[in-house]
């Protein structure tokens, strides 16, 4: 067990290329993630999802991205070869994305792709490879993991299409997973599930987790620390337990927007969104690690 | 850019690319303008259609480019070589190349344009009946558009000109049939979408008759797309017109018709090789210049690739 | 693309043969009614000579009872359905006239020439996907870069050649000047009638009878024109496939393959190139459909005794039979490939079935 901090992020600076000039994702970024579940909360277009492509470095080649640092560990994210990243991904660090549907090969097995992941990192034969992809669909607690393994992604449900996506996430046992909108594809009943599971398997693996969402009681209950992130600056970054304490009043106008099933509310408050907070200091505090 | 509310912009280019337009034509106009644009930008079409303009200018300005007669012919100065004074040579009657090349592209313009006209009304009217009647009226058609596109072209093309003779009428016709299929198809799927929106529906339940609703709204939004398609296709039917012109169906001698000139040319090809080299340069040129237009439209309007 | 997510049920997969059945029978009903309505067309087009077929037989200084009774014969007095009928009768037993040139049956004939053309597309389009595909691929993932751009203008080229003159200049470079090929026809001279014809196909044949001059001779007649209707192929395949690429690379399953650690490699032909394979069959299919059309002009050019050269043949002798049979044969085929096509969708797509 490695001490320090998993990954840390210093003033991490995004922009695209846009038709007329730089369109800036992400304005100074930092924060640090230890064997622990961070949340990043933010609205669309806030810039959450661009973190977890920017840590795996798969932006489009066109975009810009500066950092003072980038570190899983000691290992520079920024300076690492195409070839380090590529065993960087999936073996050390590895991100579900939100829709099965469009995040699965189509015209693969759900069992040959999981496979596909235990292969490239480990060099195993085809047979091992199956017979972990099988030992996987069962620890993403789905039955009949033999069926499975030969159903096309077109067969399967939502939510076990997610479970294929972590199963394939999860095989190469990475230390660090950055779960993009995991469960906002699914049906409210199926997300629950889903985050048991998911959470089972962190602690279980010791593994650190990102949450991005755009669901703050998701991320309130399911994580240990939240980053309130706007229009790709840190508003706000605290431990959930202590979220209704929030001080900025963009997190509490998030808070406030929520519609409370116990409590009589004659209107649901609308979020405002103060200009001043584009230019604003950045406000993130480093969190301990859990 | 936005237009103010007050009646004078501030210049052409300002108001055809205002962001709020006042009026239909002027949204229209924006729309057309904004292509026009993008298609100046596009490198592949600009040379598309400086190509085209060529084209066109020798076929205008024919007799004075070329300055010789394509048909004097001149037997003591048979298959000679290029030079100062028949800048392509001359062909086994005598005749200057380089003036029957000139000529040349008047036929092939005379075909581009007499088969555009037989192919475009008729592929609209085909498609947009299907399209906005269903029902066994369209399977027939579409049974008879499949028909159609389950022949190579050439071929069918081919049989219809065995049938019908030589002579570039007849080639023109037998083209025509083959060729038309491709816009019924596209005409139809436009017609079916349109058919479905809500503007339509107001028009009828304003009354209009079908006959009127096709005419005055959806031939019009299909015009864009088979203009486009038919500019894509047109260097496929130019090289067809040529294949047809080198197997003697086209243009009848001493037309100087560009595939011909190739067939003609092709018993010197060992010695005398620019005799059929240079009038298929021509074909491939002009084949190339829509093709780069083509593909140039194709970027701007439907930036898939596809 | 999906349909919803419906849980799998036990057996889901031992009832899709006789789905796959169900739906063959559909599309070949769906082809014959095609092919029915292409001989309509050809029969038209037979009825569309303003050659009076009577006179051709009987000459323009004919009696009229003799003109009545030869129209009698050849059945022209029958009303337009019944004529049709017959013709589709005799059709479906295989006779398809008499050819003018040959005076043999027009179907022996064609049988005697398909092979060759048949062996010239062949190798015209192993070209045109062995060299297409991997440049389409190449032209999308460097897509804006030179090697896409270099690509796209070889497809533009390609496409705007008139191939009947791509032949003549390719016999005048390769085989006039640079003696690196053989000439027009399938083989030498002195070559020819030592194989026995087994497929018609000479590469075939020679292997099999063992003689291997005969084999490198027929491979020196055949590289040019295949090689020039395999560029034009590969132009269009290779357009094709890059644009089908392109419409892949932005999918989302890129990016999980990316995510996993894959090389650019393995996330190009391993994941992206497999969805694409079913839009490929289609152009591949088409690719050699116009190939059939290429082969004519091309047959003319090189002297290929092919199905090409014996329907312009039969064309400059007006044999109206031999056309309209040779016609209807490359209908057949296209009809065919259209068929091949769709099983090998069914085949090759999961979600298809």
């Amino acid at each position: 067990m490695s001490e320090g901090p998993l990954l840390t992020v210093e003033d991490l600076h995004v922009a695209y290329r846009g038709r007329s000039g730089p369109v800036p994702a992400l304005r100074g970024v930092s924060f640090i993630v230890g064997r622990e579940r961070v949340g990043i909360v933010g609205e669309s277009g806030s810039g959450k999802s661009t973190i977890g492509l920017t840590i795996l470095r798969l932006l489009p080649q066109s975009a810009s991205v500066s950092a003072k640092r980038l570190c899983l560990h000691d290992t520079d994210l920024m300076a690492a070869s195409e070839r380090a990243m590529r065993s960087i991904r999936g073996r050390r660090i590895s991100m579900v994305l939100q829709d099965p549907k469009y995040s699965l090969n189509p015209v693969i097995t759900v069992g040959r792709q999981i496979a596909e992941s235990y292969k490239v990192h480990s060099g195993a034969s085809t047979r091992e490879a199956r017979r972990k992809a099988l030992e996987m669909l069962e620890a993403v607690r789905i039955r009949d993991p033999e069926r499975v393994f030969d159903l096309y992604p077109h067969e399967v449900s939502g939510g076990m299409g997610q479970r294929v996506m972590i199963a394939m996430m999860l095989i190469p046992e990475p230390e660090l997973l950055i779960a993009d909108e995991p469960t906002s594809a699914l049906d409210v009943t199926v997300q629950a599930q889903l985050l048991v599971l998911i959470d089972e398997l962190i602690r279980r693996r010791r593994m650190g987790l990102i949450l991005i969402s755009h669901n703050i009681n998701l991320v309130a209950s399911f994580c240990d620390r939240v980053v309130v992130l706007y229009a790709g600056r840190i508003m706000e970054s605290l431990k959930a337990s202590e979220l209704a304490a929030a001080r900025h009043p963009y997190t509490q106008g998030l808070l406030a927007c929520r519609p409370l099933i116990d409590r009589a509310q004659p209107e649901l408050p609308q979020l405002t969104r103060d200009p001043s907070w584009l230019d604003a200091p950045d406000e993130s505090r480093r969190g301990t690690g859990a | 850019m936005s237009v103010e509310t007050s009646p004078k912009p501030v210049t052409w280019h300002d108001w055809l690319l205002a962001e709020a337009p006042q009026s239909r034509s002027q949204a229209r106009l924006t729309r057309w303008y904004a292509n026009w644009l993008a298609l100046k930008r596009n490198p592949l079409a600009v040379s598309g259609v400086i190509i085209i303009l060529a084209l066109i200018l020798m076929a205008v300005f024919a007799s004075w480019i070329a300055g010789q007669s394509p048909y004097a012919q001149l037997l003591t100065a048979r298959l000679e070589p290029p030079s100062m004074e028949h800048w392509f040579g001359t062909d086994e009657l005598g005749r200057d190349i380089f003036a029957r090349i000139i000529y040349g592209s008047r036929i092939t313009l005379l075909i581009i344009f007499l088969v555009s006209i037989v192919v475009l009304p008729v592929g609209i009217l085909i498609g947009t009946l299907a399209g906005y009647f269903g029902g066994v009226f369209d399977m027939f058609l579409m049974r008879i558009t499949d028909i159609f596109l389950a022949f190579p072209r050439l071929v069918m093309a081919l049989a219809f000109a065995a049938a019908l003779g030589p002579g570039i009428e007849n080639a023109v016709l037998a083209i025509s049939i083959t060729a038309w299929p491709p816009y019924a198809r596209l005409a139809r799927a436009e017609t079916m979408t349109i058919r479905r929106s809500d503007f339509i529906l107001a028009t009828r339940m304003q009354g209009a008759s079908a006959l009127r609703i096709i005419w005055s709204h959806i031939v019009p939004l299909c015009l864009p797309s088979v203009i486009v398609r038919l500019t894509l296709d047109m260097a496929g039917i130019i090289l067809i017109a040529a294949g047809l012109g080198f197997l003697g169906l086209g243009a009848q001698p001493p037309a100087p018709e560009w595939g011909l000139m190739v067939s003609s040319g092709r018993s010197y090809l060992l010695d005398q090789w620019w005799v059929a080299t240079i009038p298929g340069i021509a074909i491939f040129v002009v084949s190339f210049g829509f093709n780069l237009l083509g593909d140039g439209l194709r970027d701007v309007f439907d930036p898939k690739g596809l | 693309m999906t349909t919803t997510p419906a849980l799998p049920t036990a057996g889901a997969r031992r009832s899709r043969l006789p789905a796959f059945f169900v739906h063959l029978l559909r599309l070949l009903a769906s082809l014959a009614l095609t092919f029915l309505g292409l001989t309509v067309v050809t029969f038209c087009i037979g009825r569309v000579i303003p050659i009076d077929p009577v006179l051709a037989v009987v000459g323009d200084r004919a009696l009229p009872d003799v003109y009545e009774r030869v129209r009698m014969e050849l059945g022209l007095d029958l009303p337009l359905y019944q004529q049709y009928w017959n013709y589709l009768v005799k059709l479906l037993h295989g006779d398809l006239g008499t050819a003018v040139l040959t005076a043999r049956p027009v179907l022996e004939d064609l049988m005697r020439v398909f092979p060759a053309t048949l062996e010239l597309a062949t190798v015209a389009i192993v070209i045109g996907v062995v060299f297409g595909v991997p440049m389409g691929v190449v032209a999308a993932t460097s897509q804006g870069r030179w090697p896409d751009h270099l690509i796209r203008l070889t497809g533009l080229v390609g496409y705007s050649m008139p191939v009947f003159w791509l032949g003549l200049v390719g016999l005048l470079v390769f085989y006039n000047a640079l003696d690196w090929v053989g000439g027009p026809g399938r083989l030498d001279v002195y070559y020819e009638d030592i194989v026995a014809p087994v497929t018609g196909m000479l590469l075939i044949d020679s292997l099999l009878s063992g003689d291997t001059d005969v084999f490198w001779n027929a491979v020196s007649h055949i590289i040019l024109p295949a090689g020039i209707l395999g560029y034009l192929s590969l132009a269009y395949i290779a357009r094709m496939t890059r644009s089908f690429m392109l419409g892949q690379l932005h999918q989302e399953y890129i990016l999980t393959a990316q995510i996993k650690g894959l090389s650019r490699t393995r996330v190009v032909w391993r994941h992206a190139l497999v969805n694409i394979l079913v839009p490929l069959i289609t152009v591949i299919a088409l690719s050699y459909g116009y190939l059939l059309e290429g082969a004519v002009l091309t047959e003319t050019v090189f002297a290929w005794p092919g199905l090409g050269r014996y329907i312009t043949f039969a064309l400059f002798n007006a044999d109206m039979n031999a056309v309209l049979g040779g016609t209807l044969v490359v209908g057949i085929v296209f009809i065919g490939l259209n068929l091949l096509s769709d099983i090998a969708y069914y085949l090759v797509d999961p979600r298809a079935r």
